[in-house]
């Protein structure tokens, strides 16, 4: 669970359809239509009538900003422009920053001439949320930082008792009324719909009512049990440049229907060290670990199970990660480090049985790649669990060495990877 | 409230009272164990909160038995347990919200342990930033919880006893920890024992993004406690809570030792993208990362290590100037404290055992799979046994064939009715009629099974294999017979005849030849009814006598059993079991209709009884005297 980014689509058709039941005279219609890779272009176009009469914007829709900065937006154009402009860069490899990706998505909304560009968001702290405005709005917004409004909303008090528009600028005139009327709104918006940061940079007025830009909007994903109704039909897509891999998806599905946790990011599968490691916090130490031993280039993965998977949980995660280490021969073998803290609750003998049965139906592959498997971990039955590694190790013919809580937690890192002995 | 006599910077102490809410029987037990080996004078659960169910809990004390009460409320029970101000909430992250903020509202409760993961930032914050408001304490969410040594623990912190001993958590140290992860807090609590004399007391404030309260809540709470003189922390990527702790050390707040590392100095070698498992662990600056936290700390004076590595020997560094400045002093330590095995585990590990009371031979459900006789019950349905085949596995521990299922089921379809004048049906009608529930009807009807309704299939059975072991002819058998004054079991029927010959029996019969390798004792049979009949015309070989001799036919020929096991079907009544498994069917039927029919209770009509009283001499105690 934690903070997820969606689509600007998704954002700006949240606002068209949520915002109105905070604010009467919001008249934003949210004509979108968002491309992806398998979207026939003549059935969208009449679908969507709009886009044959009105003006056209075509950018990008993957979670990245500073578009227009890397040449991809399409302003103001016909649609024949807009379906040229879609054909030309779908499937485009671009670099944003450091990483570099497909295009795969693109929004198309109608184009709004304008002059005025203003800029709104809301952030979160531990207290409450932040409410900003500025009438420097767009990309002059980070050079003009001085001049953005701040307001806190406390988390316990709300909005109520806040006076948003004696702040505002009287240059504003009559917009001012209507932007403290926004941005009251767009704040009860945000708090009942389960955000966790939104920006609408720039938003402008057209024939008297706002508009919005440009949008960009984080979801806490914990609150999809209460936002199923507004959530209805929206994704979250993974960052730019990462597509998940088969076998990414495969845990990703497993973690969903469990109570129990199992993440699994791949970072380089040539890698030789694989990681196995329980708990959230122990997971990053081993990570931690490897990188301090100069290993970091050849970290295959990271990974962690959590809160008492059964056996059939564990079986598979262990399983997924075999699978991906022995498909590739590496001269100088690879290594399989089972880590793990004291558990509190976590029945070690239950979950090692699971990854047991895993190493069992490995045995061979895991005998061609050369790997060396080792273990350490403690908690509820941990005494039973060991032993289970142990007498695998006999009869599987594949080094494995194995440790309890008397050795410290990361000792088997520099073991495995040359830099110590027990 | 208890609470006057306390330091507010006292969360739990010996006689800390606590809420468990939801009904987490192994954190239960788990708690009372610790307060056990604390030595504690009573259990640290006031109570249990279970919305599902009031009433009392079992639970063990050392390894006596001991009764917590159970409510289905917050404030019933924080009426009934005014002392206790702790509840630990094991609510699932849908129902954390709500169920804390009712804890908050009670004015004797002031920590909440929350220990549920995925509860939304706004709850959290709301949570809070509410128990701030109060002067009250959330731990969590997301978190294992936390513990003070030798007084007091949340659900399952620290884990197993075994490792609780082997951290010396059943006496209080002199080191205040906090971390985020409570999946390292057992790990800390390990390592810092091993540097030191041990924990005081440790928290873990959950790996979410705004725990209800933070690290350096808990550690200004250490900085306050006399019986604290050392602080460790274990922070993580990512927020600024870090932060927060160095700007209290810069200020001169934290005037005790901190021992502080920040896990996650690998994620600059890492995509910017990776979500680490806690949901609050990601670097959106470059002053969230690890490594400038850690250097932050360092310049504020912290002890940091150059690895997580390092972390346990910056400990004993700190301990060990402590104890030379005298500012702690070595204690002896106190008797290791023992607690009893649980006897399941103990079993497990092989290290008690216990004759069992039961044996069982039929089935077997300690598996992933139920086991009919050895066979997967998938595989039962599989092969498409039935009825029949089920009916051999788990009465004769056989897979029988085919033909001898189909039989069987042949069997029960046969006596599976004969109306409802019959003594079972008539039963089980009366007793249904009678108001009388489903189960109890059904048993009113069975009871009648016996030596004169239905149990002649056993009898036949046994009678004539007697008969036919023993070697007499039927002519002898049918002589032996009268001259015991036994009417010949088996034979006879009430209406039918030779010349209105049973329909059920000529089925049976016609199966058998077709079917079975041989009919020896049914031609036996025949050969002793031609002799009956000649007497009388309804001494025909009944469906009783008939399905009793044609299963011994059965068993004979199919060669699936032994001699000594067909004795025992006879002796043991199987033959019997069959009739009453076939008849249930049709008394409940007869039940069922009652039921529909909406039947009145039934009373005998009066003129259909001859009520014959004694006479007062023959009742006169008296009269034989």
């Amino acid at each position: 669970m934690a903070q997820r980014g969606i689509r600007e689509y998704d954002a700006k058709r949240l606002l068209a359809r949520i915002l109105p039941e905070y604010l009467k005279d919001f008249s934003y219609r949210g004509s979108l239509a968002l491309v992806e890779p398998e979207t026939d272009l003549e059935e969208l176009e009449a679908r969507e009538p709009w886009m044959k009469t009105s003006r056209l914007v075509v950018k990008p829709d993957q979670l990245f900003g500073k578009r227009g900065k890397h040449g991809l937006v399409l302003l103001d154009a016909t649609w024949p422009e807009a379906e040229k402009f879609l054909k030309e860069n779908m499937g485009a490899e671009v670099t944003i920053g450091t990483v570099t990706g497909r295009l795969t998505h693109f929004l198309i909304e109608p184009f709004a001439p304008h002059e005025e560009e203003f800029y709104a968001a809301i952030s979160s702290d531990s207290d409450g949320d932040n409410i900003f405005f500025s009438q420097q709005g767009g990309v002059y917004v980070e050079e003009n930082w001085d001049k953005v409004l701040r307001w806190h909303v406390d988390v316990l008090a709300g909005i109520q008792g806040l006076d948003i528009k004696s702040d505002l600028p009287e240059s504003l005139g009559e917009k001012r009324s209507a932007i403290d009327m926004f941005l009251r709104a767009l704040w009860r918006f945000y708090s009942e719909t389960g955000f966790s940061y939104l920006e609408i940079n720039p938003f402008t007025f057209h024939r008297g009512s706002i508009v919005p830009l440009d949008m960009v909007a984080k979801l806490d994903d914990a609150e999809e049990y209460w936002q199923k109704k507004r959530w209805a039909g929206l994704s979250f897509p993974e960052p730019f440049g990462r597509s998940l891999s088969k076998e990414e998806l495969f845990i990703k599905d497993i973690d969903s229907k469990t109570g129990a946790s199992l993440k699994l990011t791949i970072l380089n599968p040539e890698g030789r060290v694989w990681t196995m490691v329980a708990g959230g916090g122990a997971s990053v130490i081993y990570a931690d670990t490897i990188c301090d031993l100069g290993f970091a280039g050849e970290m295959a993965n990271y990974g962690e199970y959590s809160g008492d998977p059964n056996t059939e949980e564990t079986y598979y995660y262990t399983r997924t990660i075999l699978d991906l280490m022995t498909r590739k021969k590496d001269p100088r073998g690879k290594v399989l480090l089972i880590g793990g803290a004291i558990a509190n609750f976590t029945d070690v003998a239950k979950t090692f049985k699971g990854v047991v049965m895993a190493l069992e139906e490995y045995q061979e592959k895991l005998q061609e790649a050369g790997v060396k498997i080792y273990v350490r971990r403690g908690g509820p039955n941990y005494e039973q669990g060991l032993k289970l590694m142990r007498s695998l190790g006999d009869r599987l013919g594949v080094p494995i060495e194995v440790y309890g809580p008397e050795t410290h937690m990361t000792r088997i890192v520099p073991l495995a990877l040359g830099g110590g002995s027990a | 409230m208890s609470r006057a006599s306390k330091e507010n910077y006292v969360l739990f102490d010996r006689s800390t009272k606590a809420f468990v809410y939801g009904f987490q029987t192994n954190a239960i037990q788990r708690m009372l164990d610790f307060d056990y080996i604390c030595h504690r004078d009573s259990p640290s659960i006031a109570a249990i909160i279970n919305p599902s169910r009031a009433g009392i809990h079992k639970a063990f004390w050392g390894s006596k038995e001991i009764i917590l009460p159970m409510f289905r409320t917050i404030s019933l029970a924080a009426k009934a347990y005014p002392e206790a101000d702790v509840m630990v909430n094991f609510a699932s992250h849908r129902s954390a919200f709500d169920t804390s903020m009712e804890a908050l509202a009670e004015e004797s409760i002031r920590v909440v342990a929350i220990i549920a993961e995925g509860v939304p930032e706004r709850q959290a914050r709301i949570l809070g930033a509410t128990a701030r408001s109060k002067g009250k304490i959330v731990i969590g969410p997301a978190t294992v919880g936390g513990m003070t040594a030798g007084a007091f623990r949340i659900g399952n912190t620290a884990g197993t006893i075994e490792n609780i001993i082997a951290s010396k958590l059943y006496r209080p140290g002199c080191v205040g920890f906090v971390s985020k992860s409570g999946g390292m807090l057992n790990e800390a609590f390990n390592i810092i024992s091993r540097n030191s004399d041990g924990i005081y007391e440790g928290v873990a404030i959950g790996g979410d993004r705004y725990p209800g309260s933070t690290m350096l809540d808990h550690i200004m709470r250490y900085e306050e406690n006399p019986a604290i003189k050392m602080i460790a922390c274990l922070g993580e990527l990512g927020g600024e809570d870090e932060y927060r702790i160095i700007r209290a050390l810069q200020q001169g707040k934290i005037t005790k030792p901190l021992v502080a590392w920040v896990t996650g100095t690998c994620s600059p070698f890492l995509p910017a993208s990776v979500q680490f498992g806690h949901a609050g662990a990601k670097a959106d600056t470059e002053k969230e990362t690890a490594q400038a936290k850690n250097q932050a700390f360092r310049d504020a004076g912290a002890y940091v290590p150059s690895s997580f590595d390092g972390y346990g020997d910056e400990v004993r560094k700190v301990y060990e100037m402590l104890l030379a400045s005298g500012a702690v002093a070595k204690f002896e330590e106190p008797e290791v404290p023992r607690i009893p095995a649980d006897y399941s585990k103990a079993l497990a590990s092989g290290d008690i055992r216990k004759p069992t009371t039961f044996i069982c031979t039929i089935s077997d459900d300690s598996g992933d799979e139920v086991l009919y006789a050895g066979k997967r019950l998938s595989a039962v349905l599989q092969d498409r046994m039935g009825i029949g085949g089920v009916i051999g596995l788990l009465w004769f521990k056989r897979q029988l064939p085919d033909y001898a299922a189909k039989f069987i089921e042949l069997v029960l379809q046969i006596v599976a009715d004969h109306g409802p004048a019959v003594s079972g049906a008539h039963n089980a009608i009366v007793a249904s009629c009678a108001g009388k529930d489903l189960i109890s009807s059904l048993c009113s009807g069975l009871l009648t099974i016996g030596p004169r309704f239905g149990g002649a299939i056993d009898d036949a059975a046994r009678e004539f294999k007697h008969a036919r072991e023993a070697g007499l002819s039927p002519e002898q058998f049918v002589a032996d017979m009268k001259k015991k004054g036994i009417n010949i079991p088996g034979i006879g029927h009430k209406i039918k005849s030779t010349k209105n010959p049973d329909k059920r029996v000529q089925q049976l019969i016609s199966f058998a030849r077709a079917n079975f390798p041989s009919t020896d004792l049914l031609n036996y049979a025949l050969q002793v009814e031609q002799l009956t009949t000649a007497k009388k015309g309804n001494l025909i070989l009944n469906v009783d006598g008939c399905i009793g001799i044609l299963f011994l036919d059965l068993m004979t020929s199919c060669g699936a059993f032994k001699k000594e096991e067909i004795d025992e079907v006879v002796k043991l009544g199987y033959l019997n079991g069959l009739f009453a498994l076939g008849r249930s069917i049709g008394l409940i039927g007869h039940i069922l209709d009652q039921k529909r029919l909406g039947s009145r209770l039934y009373r005998h009509p009066t003129e259909d009884i001859a009520y014959m009283m004694p006479s007062e001499e023959e009742t006169s105690c008296s009269r034989t005297a």
